[in-house]
């Protein structure tokens, strides 16, 4: 084999380099911390659902209500936890309580690196920060 | 060979009357969707609205409370000296120009120049719903607005060209900036989207009036259901001369226009008393 020296050097700098956010994350203390909500100061202690639920299809549910509301006219949600009627509204009822967008949407959005167009028109509360 | 030619001949005549039988049947069952499309669907809500030019006057300040009212709750943008990117949900014309289809000549005094409010016909038979690729525009079946959904819309402008009203709007800018004061209940648009007027479903379904019926104290403007007969929209199309938009191309546009002379409102004044005594059900 030509130049082995040169190839082995790059190699062992390439799986070096390659591997580093492994590697990196394992010195420096693991995972980055994860987000902390902000959680409603309104003083309501439920969601519609359960917070596992919650945390799990909150998406799932949005799109379930958008589409009754917009496509089926039908606006009120009944809780599958509780059994109480809510106004299917994203900013009226899910920002009525979790009023903070910042502290509690994007918080979690950023650090999953997802982002969802509902505020390119839904109107987040004013004067939440 | 010749039995061949003829059993041939036979089979294509078979053929033949059989293709004239199917085609007979074919254009009456056409024939009956047609009709069916020709009136104002019967069943169910009809929703529909009723504008008394007798009312309106040139300067009117009414026009502007309106437009205004509309489009403050619906967060529509303001773009001020920029036609081209105008976004508008109901509008005012003079009475020639709303009209011009109607071609009028030697038109009463009154009505020349008159301001016209305009919005969405909500057609009986759309057109613009039917060219969306979408389906982020249809008529509802419940009451016969023609809705919007603008989760749904790519911003293709189908329906603008089908509108022959110009009822739609189409966002080239984000609207954002252009509102002065956002109302956080109701979501503005993006841009690349289409809007237009929905007869205020989102104030229906809590049970109220559109925000244009509502600042009118005098019935200048009058909603209800089509095909209730008491409804007080029924009841002024059976007293008074009202005209609908273009309605020779057959879209069957759900907003009346009462043309009436001015001076009837003197005549109709104690009657409307009355209506209101009766307590008919007109929301």
């Amino acid at each position: 084999m030509y130049d082995a020296g040169k190839i082995i050097v790059g190699l062992v700098v390439f799986v070096i380099l390659a591997t580093s956010p492994l590697w990196l994350n394992a010195l420096m203390g693991g995972s980055p911390e994860a987000p902390e909500l902000q959680l409603p100061t309104n003083g309501s202690t439920e969601c519609v659902e359960s917070t596992e639920y919650m945390r799990a299809e909150h998406m799932d549910l949005l799109n379930q209500w958008r589409d009754d509301v917009v496509r089926k006219g039908t606006r009120d949600y009944v809780s599958t936890t509780s059994g109480k009627v809510y106004d299917m509204s994203l900013s009226k009822t899910c920002m009525d309580c979790h009023s903070n967008k910042a502290e509690f949407c994007d918080a979690c959005h950023t650090y999953t690196a997802v982002s969802p167009y509902c505020w390119d028109c839904h109107v987040e509360p004013k004067g939440a920060n | 060979m010749d039995g061949n030619r003829r059993d041939f001949l036979k089979l294509a005549g078979l053929t033949a009357v059989g293709a004239a039988g199917v085609s007979s049947i074919k254009p009456t069952e056409a024939q009956a969707s047609t009709d069916s499309h020709a009136e104002t669907s019967a069943e169910g809500v009809r929703l529909a609205m009723v504008i008394d030019l007798r009312k309106f006057s040139k300067g009117d300040a009414l026009i502007d409370r309106c437009v205004e009212a509309c489009h403050r709750e619906h967060n529509v943008p303001d773009f001020k000296d920029d036609p081209k990117n105008e976004v508008k949900w109901i509008w005012s014309d003079d009475f020639e120009t709303a009209f011009h289809s109607q071609e009028f000549h030697f038109i009463r005094e009154d009505l020349k120049g008159k301001p016209t409010l305009l919005l969405c016909n909500h057609c009986d038979n759309p057109p613009c719903t039917r060219v969306c690729p979408t389906q982020a525009t249809w008529k509802r079946d419940e009451d016969g607005i023609v809705m919007m959904d603008w989760h749904r819309c790519i911003g293709c402008r189908y329906c603008i060209v089908a509108c022959p009203y110009g009822s739609r709007s189409f966002n080239w800018k984000d609207p954002r900036p252009a509102i002065d004061n956002i109302t956080a209940e109701y979501p503005t648009r993006m841009r690349g989207v289409v809007e237009k007027c929905t007869f205020c479903e989102e104030r229906l379904a809590r049970g109220l009036e559109p925000a244009c019926v509502e600042v009118c104290d005098n019935d200048e403007i009058v909603f209800g259901d089509l095909n209730d007969p008491n409804s007080k929209v029924r009841q002024l199309l059976a007293e008074r001369m009202a005209i609908r938009r273009k309605a020779g191309l057959g879209t069957q546009p759900e907003v009346y226009y009462i043309i009436d002379d001015p001076r009837t409102l003197q005549e109709t004044a104690p009657a409307a008393v009355v209506e209101v005594t009766e307590g008919g059900d007109h929301a």
